[in-house]
């Protein structure tokens, strides 16, 4: 691969569960803080037979945006443009033309504006309102996330949002960091939001029955499901040469994305389509499983999940898997569903960056099914070259990344 | 056959290619070929058809029913409970 091809991060945001930038976010996880507590979000959270969520605490979007730009934005666009706005700000770019044009929006989201769908409904259904807030639509559209960062940060290039459940922000990285490789932008703000802690959703996700009453512990003994989290997460991706060229601060290197579909059931992991998108990202990075130091995890907390990760990585990395550094981010910030690939995605550059993986916390002991290394419970500094950020959604839409310290 | 007896039964049949008058209470439910998913759809139904709550977490309590008859008793305590 020449030079012209290799593709870097400049920029990271976040709106988090564990702060409400990338680097408190960071700082938290490296603590390995528990991002999880009592719903608040609720309206009538004593209704609700789940109690705890990973919220994002304390973000008041009068701080971030005018009081009549709120009107047009759910919660999930308010946490996407403010972790935009933060990575573009760290990349210190400047969207002016011609490169407005030629920088890419690609916003991974599971669901769109669940608050603003769940309030419309609640004012029709339960309080027999005739009428709707006149901008429901378009603060509620799947796409709204990717519109307001592009209004909001001047980019003018391909935008549209991408939708894989809990995988759709890793898919969104996957394409961004594509297009910046082909040569078909010059740059990328891409990731993922989520927000939909509301009455309705939280009901559906308990009507699914996979949820943990407590608090999530991916590959632990005992665990009893997964927690719902929010949050955005966002990157700028650029060509190394141009990044170079104008003295860029490069975070990270990604070299490589592995997608697969497992054309089996429409919930039940599959080893198969986990192993087949792993194998894809390290063929596509030219890497041997041999080079890969740490996986930041899919890891839900879920029984079936984390088991059958936890074969899929023994399949692609035979002996190795056993040396293998691996944790689940989601034992801290939940899961975000659509945000989860980009959160965990600015935790492995982190990760990469500095050396050291942050633990899965919340860990009371091995599970014969979970044979693995996966931190438990506190940070290990370790040199890390290379690393995976695995994404395994619901519908069996596989997505994984590979990341590598820039050279 | 008790009323519960036929009318979960009737709910299990609709998840499984087995037919209603076959199923018997001590088959196992995962013989059946009641995966994941339509467990937590027989357990929907259960609780739609007897007005009851079933704690049921998929994670840990896989065998929790084990058998058809299993699942029979458990509902008929419920019921019993809520009368």
């Amino acid at each position: 691969m020449t030079d012209l091809n290799r593709v870097v991060v400049t920029g990271l945001g976040a709106v988090s569960p564990l702060g409400h930038t990338a680097a408190d976010y960071w700082a938290n996880l490296k603590q390995g803080v528990c991002g999880i507590g009592p719903i608040t979000l609720v309206p009538t959270p004593e209704e609700l037979q789940q109690k705890v969520a990973a919220e994002v605490k304390g973000f008041d979007p009068l701080k971030h945006f005018e009081e009549r730009q709120i009107t047009t934005l759910d919660r999930v666009s308010q946490f996407a443009v403010v972790a935009a706005r933060e990575a573009i700000a760290q990349a210190a770019i400047t969207f002016d033309m011609p490169l407005s044009v030629r920088t890419a929006t690609i916003i991974g989201t599971g669901v769109g504006g669940q608050t603003t769908l769940d309030d419309s409904y609640r004012r029709i259904y339960r309080e027999n309102k005739t009428r709707v807030f006149p901008l429901t639509i378009p603060k509620l559209m799947v796409n709204a996330p990717a519109s307001q960062i592009s209004m909001h940060c001047g980019l003018r290039g391909p935008a549209f949002a991408v939708a894989s459940a809990c995988a759709s922000a890793t898919h969104a990285i996957g394409l961004a960091f594509q297009m910046v490789r082909s040569g078909a932008v010059d740059c990328a703000v891409t990731g993922g939001a989520e927000a939909c802690i509301t009455f309705g959703t939280m009901r559906a996700w308990e009507a699914m029955r996979v949820m943990a009453p407590d608090t999530a512990r991916p590959f632990s003994k005992d665990r009893k499901g997964m927690v719902i989290g929010e949050g955005a997460a966002m990157l700028v991706l650029e060509p190394l040469q141009r990044a170079q060229a104008r003295g860029a601060t490069i975070l990270g290197e990604i070299i490589g994305f592995g997608m697969s579909a497992d054309a089996a059931d429409l919930t039940a992991p599959d080893q198969g389509g986990m192993v087949r998108a792993i194998e894809g990202a390290l063929a596509d990075a030219g890497l041997a499983p041999q080079e890969i130091q740490y996986i930041n995890a899919h890891g839900t907390g879920t029984a079936a999940n984390d088991e059958t990760e936890t074969r899929a990585l023994h399949s692609a990395f035979g002996a190795h898997a056993g040396k293998l550094a691996i944790s689940s981010t989601k034992s801290m910030i939940g899961h975000a569903l659509g945000a989860a690939g980009a959160l965990e995605m600015v935790a492995t550059v982190m990760a990469v960056r500095e050396d050291m993986v942050p633990p899965t916390i919340n860990y009371l002991g091995p599970d014969p099914a979970c044979d693995l290394d996966y931190v438990p419970n506190a940070a290990r500094a370790m040199r890390i070259d290379a690393a995976l950020s695995n994404s395994f959604a619901f519908g069996g839409l596989n997505a994984v990344l590979a990341i590598r310290k820039c050279s | 056959m008790t009323d519960v007896t036929n009318d979960v039964i009737a709910i299990i049949a609709k998840k499984v290619r087995v037919d209603h008058p076959k199923i018997e209470l001590t088959d196992r439910l995962v013989d059946l070929g009641l995966e994941s998913l339509d467990a937590v759809e027989m357990i929907f139904d259960l609780e739609e058809k007897f007005d009851i709550q079933i704690p049921y977490n998929a994670n840990s309590s896989r065998t929790e029913f084990d058998t058809v008859g299993e699942v029979v008793r458990a509902i008929e305590k419920l019921v019993a409970e809520k009368a």
